[in-house]
């Protein structure tokens, strides 16, 4: 999922200066199941920034609503659109995708951003953490690297094995703390018995799939209507 | 089989003989004074040094530039070192043709330690390619004439490639399979990271012994007991053996600063001997950044 971390309050608050009536808008998909940006944060937050209005002595209402998810227009636009009547500005609890998304349905409003995006990440629960594991590089060869990513847990991205920066499987990024990921997908090929995996050769990558901004068709549209 | 030699130092290890590089940094400075003196220390006692390419991730002055002014003025052969760290592919082959511009003949493909560990942290990497890509592409302009798109160069560079290792390596194993790697794709000689201990250097001359290329088994000496302790504590995968830092303290406690040198020319004289009895290593690469007159001293302890 994309993983999301709230800005400071008073950044937020600093943001949301000029402004008066206040859609806060809660997203249930990513920022919704686990973290910081559904229903319930939705309401926390209008309160939160209820009291420090108050304290601060702004003039700021607050109008709380949560749609299934931001990043789809048309679900934004015929959930979100009615009840942000009246409203001059929206702060958004969802990730980047959601804030632009809201920018194009309301042409005339303030999207503020309630949060920083962090990155694709998978959940563990028990130490309580986010872990990166995807940089949506458009060319996937988690097939051929024992299913772990060299493009986003090697902080070089190294496609053909492990640098100089490894030691005892560690990586010189972070204090050597992290594993370096090549000791991973090595130790894992190893196991597997595919060392003819990491001896490949993967020769310079074609960053022209990764070259912002993409665009897909999508190839769902009969089946959708 | 070794391929075509287009430098000193690939000649002479084409020849057999036991060589010596050594290592220079240009600083954060426009002078180029001291890095010509250090070349004219270790003129005539080794065969090639290198220029270091922004070690640690510290940002320095380029080392085409003492390259071309050691060779010119100093006649004192380089090898230029090029990490993927700062420059993608396009800024990677620029300063290659301007090093075939400039006579150079020897080029050092590294990764480059990660921007995070140096005096720019926030910079952004560039990692367009890795070292082994790198030899790829070296092999490409230099052998075919090309760049990595096939698109024709004009009086292509004649380089010869080295690459790094690290004996030190834990596990040892995927740094043998990616300098494996790196020799398929055309390394010529391998340079490697400092190694205190002949028995590190005895495992991996043995288990890189078939890719049958020339190896240098890369030397540091300590300029101070403050670095040796820095080196044990901070750089994982350096392995000082005690008796080493023992002789190196007890020297100190002796005769200080001076006693510490003299202890360090009989220890890494002693290395170098026992690394040209017991190894078929090619030659040693030694790296005494700022005390450079202690380079000719170690050679000459090694070389009886």
């Amino acid at each position: 999922m994309i993983v999301l971390k709230e800005k400071p309050l008073e950044e937020v608050m600093e943001n949301l200066a000029g402004s008066k009536r206040i859609l806060i808008a809660g997203c249930n998909g990513c920022a919704g199941i686990y973290q910081v940006g559904g229903e319930k944060q939705a309401s926390f937050t209008a309160e939160l920034l209820e009291i420090a209005a108050r304290l601060k002595g702004k003039d700021w209402a607050f109008v709380p609503a949560t749609t299934l998810r931001q990043c789809d227009r048309q679900i934004v636009a015929t959930t979100l659109r009615p009840v942000a009547e009246g409203c001059d500005t929206v702060l958004s609890l969802a990730c980047g995708v959601g804030v632009q998304t809201l920018v194009e349905v309301f042409e005339d409003k303030l999207v503020v951003p309630r949060n920083d995006t962090m990155f694709l990440g998978s959940q563990e629960r028990e130490l309580e953490k986010f872990h990166e594991r995807c940089s949506a590089c458009g060319d996937c060869v988690l097939y051929e690297t024992g299913g772990i990513c060299p493009i986003t847990r090697c902080p070089k991205s190294l496609l053909n094995g492990p640098c100089g920066g490894m030691s005892d499987g560690k990586c010189e990024v972070g204090g050597w703390k992290k594993d370096c990921a090549w000791f991973l997908i090595y130790e894992r090929l190893k196991k597997m018995d595919r060392m003819d995996y990491f001896t490949v050769f993967r020769p310079p990558r074609d960053f022209r799939v990764s070259q912002y901004p993409r665009e897909l068709e999508t190839t769902f549209k009969e089946a959708d209507k | 089989m070794l391929g075509e030699a287009y430098s000193e130092l690939m000649r002479s290890l084409k020849a057999g003989k036991f060589v010596y590089t050594g290592e220079l940094e240009p600083l954060k400075t426009t002078k180029l004074d001291e890095v010509i003196e250090a070349a004219k220390t270790l003129k005539g006692h080794v065969i090639a040094a290198n220029i270091t390419d922004n070690p640690t991730a510290f940002a320095y002055m380029t080392p085409l530039i003492p390259c071309y002014f050691i060779q010119k003025e100093v006649g004192l052969e380089a090898v230029y070192q090029v990490t993927v760290r700062d420059r993608n592919r396009l800024a990677l082959l620029s300063d290659l043709l301007a090093a075939g511009a400039l006579g150079i003949k020897n080029v050092l493909a590294l990764t480059g330690d990660h921007i995070v560990v140096g005096d720019n942290p926030q910079a952004k990497p560039v990692y367009d390619l890795d070292s082994a890509t790198f030899v790829y592409m070296l092999r490409k302009i230099v052998d075919e004439g090309v760049d990595l798109n096939g698109n024709k160069i004009e009086e292509p560079p004649e380089f010869n490639i080295g690459i790094a290792a690290n004996p030190n390596a834990k596990p040892l194993e995927p740094e043998i399979l990616k300098i494996e790697r790196k020799v398929k794709l055309g390394g010529d000689f391998i340079q490697t990271q400092a190694v205190y201990d002949v028995e590190v250097a005895k495992r991996f001359l043995g288990e890189t012994s078939h890719l049958k290329i020339p190896i240098l088994v890369g030397i540091a000496p300590f300029r101070s007991i403050g670095m040796m302790e820095y080196m044990t504590k901070f750089v994982p995968g350096i392995i000082v053996p005690d008796e080493m830092q023992q002789r190196l303290r007890r020297a100190r406690e002796r005769g200080g600063r001076e006693a510490v040198q003299q202890e360090n020319v009989e220890i890494f004289g002693d290395l170098i001997r026992d690394v040209r009895k017991t190894t078929n290593a090619a030659g040693i690469h030694i790296m005494a950044i700022g005390f450079e007159w202690i380079v000719p001293k170690i050679i000459e302890r090694g070389s009886n």
